[in-house]
């Protein structure tokens, strides 16, 4: 199985043992996990799975109890300000800045970075152009998450964490975010993103890596994940009126055959390899 | 120096938020004055020779206007900044923490001037408040402001670490001021209140800050009434800067960017 740990290889995130418990509870129990320079990673698992705590510890936000971690190179726990200049955070939900406007934020926040993105550039890339004017508390929930967004990326980050970023987006918003973190991977951003959608998951990273009870279970593409590729097609079709399904590793020999059998098109047929939320589903489940 | 250019840049953030909230603007910066109207309306007496209730009312409330544009204004709004999520997103980013400070004490100091003017317009055009004419009293009045104001915004910072949550911070820190207030020589004449509140009095800072602005707006013949039958200016001083460090030392040993889970 694939721990997903190279060593050697440039990485821009490198974990190894990592240990958090809150009282009795074990919130990271042991993790390894390296995210290279240059790729989406995704982390997926349920609540409670360890992810916010393993990312707020890449933030250097917490303490870990043990284990190591590099972030860019540094120890998150001691790196200092130039550290956080060449780190973008987007946190889980904020109720901040309910009276200062979208274009007045981003503009304060920029005097603390050394080399800012523009501000119109960064309302545009997140879609805040009619909001700019608004403020805080005026904004809807996903607005307000583009704002996150917006001051996430305006340092110019070498990593970019998002933590659930598109949580309250309409499918409409969301294809645009997609874009925008498209074009941040090709110029060279490292993203590490969690999120409780799979599809996001599947059309942004290059790599996934499920943890579940504090544990990495497995980290590989997301056409790979849980031996997804190697799974049996599934073809479903109608025959005497009733539904009819059959499991494959060789689908176009069985449809083949399957054509012999009908004069004209096969009813309601349809051909289908395991999403990768089927595919998760069944990595959690079969975790207990 | 980048530190301070960031602060200055928090300070106009914090003062421009403070503006927009309308609460805020009324409860901090018009209710003193709204309760020298009342108080300088309703005791019109004199208390000593040439000395008016509101004239020791002004001196009172210009040394209580240190205590809340401070410290309650940032043991409320530290609070409720750390539960909105402010100060996390503060902390992910390079800005150094001790500008988040500075922008904090611009904000104040921009909040106590206005008020101190506000007070002093008011005490002057109703209540007949003198202006102080000669440079010592000045002097003093600087040097007791900025004790204060220092000592103030210190403390709140420290204070903001005690309130569980955003929303109790206000029903915590409120009544604590109001009591320093009744104990301290707001309200009441000091020298008429018992001897033992006058003690209990005499370890907070409030006390010390109404008796140096009594040494400011007050004639000179009034420092024989003071309980100690002096202004004390030195021991104000003294008082003041015990505070002062009491304040910056439990400030850096308490602060929190998140709150506790």
């Amino acid at each position: 199985m694939n721990t997903g740990v190279h060593t050697g290889v440039n990485n821009a995130v490198e974990i190894r043992g990592l240990i958090k418990t809150y009282g009795e509870t074990h919130a990271v129990a042991g993790v390894d996990l390296d995210v290279r320079t240059g790729e989406v990673f995704a982390l997926l698992g349920p609540n409670g799975a360890g992810k916010t705590t393993t990312i707020e510890i890449l933030e250097g936000y917490r303490d870990r109890d043990g284990g190591t971690v590099s972030v860019l190179g540094e120890d998150p726990s001691k790196a200092g300000l130039a550290w956080r200049n060449k780190i973008g955070i987007v946190l889980q939900s904020n109720n901040d800045a309910a009276e200062i406007t979208v274009e007045e934020i981003l503009n304060f926040f920029s005097d603390y970075y050394v080399n800012p993105r523009n501000v119109d550039e960064v309302i545009n890339a997140v879609g805040l152009e009619e909001k700019r004017k608004a403020r805080g508390r005026e904004l809807s929930g996903g607005q307000r998450r583009r704002l996150d967004v917006a001051l996430g990326i305006l340092g110019n980050p070498e990593l970019l964490f998002l933590d659930e970023p598109t949580t309250g987006f309409d499918p409409e918003a969301r294809r645009a975010f997609w874009d925008l973190i498209r074009g941040l991977r090709a110029d060279g951003t490292t993203i590490l993103l969690t999120t409780h959608y799979l599809d996001e998951a599947e059309a942004l990273a290059d790599r996934v890596g499920v943890i579940n009870h504090g544990r990495i279970i497995e980290v590989a593409t997301p056409a790979t994940l849980g031996g997804r590729d190697s799974a049996k097609v599934i073809v479903r079709w109608s025959e005497n009126g009733s539904a009819q399904e059959e499991r494959t590793d060789s689908p176009t020999e069985f449809l083949r055959s399957l054509g012999t059998r009908f004069t004209g098109e096969i009813p309601d047929l349809t051909v289908s390899r395991p999403t990768l939320e089927d595919i998760y589903i069944s990595m959690i489940e079969g975790q207990g | 120096m980048n530190t301070f250019k960031i602060g200055v840049s928090r300070g106009n953030l914090e003062i421009r938020q403070f503006l927009r909230q309308r609460e805020s603007v009324v409860f901090t910066l018009l209710f003193p004055v709204l309760l020298l109207l009342i108080f300088g309306s309703v005791f019109k007496n004199t208390i000593a020779p040439g000395v008016t209730f509101s004239q020791y009312f002004v001196a009172g409330m210009i040394a209580s206007g240190l205590i809340n544009t401070g410290f309650q204004q940032l043991a409320i709004m530290i609070p409720l900044e750390r539960d909105d999520g402010t100060l996390k997103r503060l902390r992910g980013t390079p800005m150094p923490p001790t500008s988040y400070f500075i922008g904090k004490i611009l904000s104040v100091l921009a909040c106590m001037i206005v008020q101190i003017v506000l007070l002093l317009v008011v005490g002057a055009l109703m209540f007949g408040v003198q202006l102080p004419t000669d440079l010592g009293r000045w002097v003093t009045f600087t040097w007791v402001t900025l004790l204060g104001i220092t000592g103030s915004t210190l403390l709140g910072i420290a204070f903001s670490s005690v309130p569980r949550s955003g929303r109790g911070a206000s029903a915590m820190v409120t009544p604590i001021v109001l009591v320093l207030q009744f104990i301290s020589g707001v309200f009441f004449i000091f020298n008429q209140l018992p001897s033992w509140m006058q003690n209990v009095a005499s370890i907070f800072p409030l006390k010390w800050l109404t008796q140096g602005m009594r040494s400011v707006f007050l004639p000179e013949s009034f420092a024989s009434q003071e309980v100690a039958k002096s202004w004390e200016h030195g021991r104000v001083a003294l008082m003041l800067t015990i505070w002062i460090v009491i304040g910056l030392v439990l400030a850096l040993k308490t602060f929190r960017w998140e709150r506790s889970r």
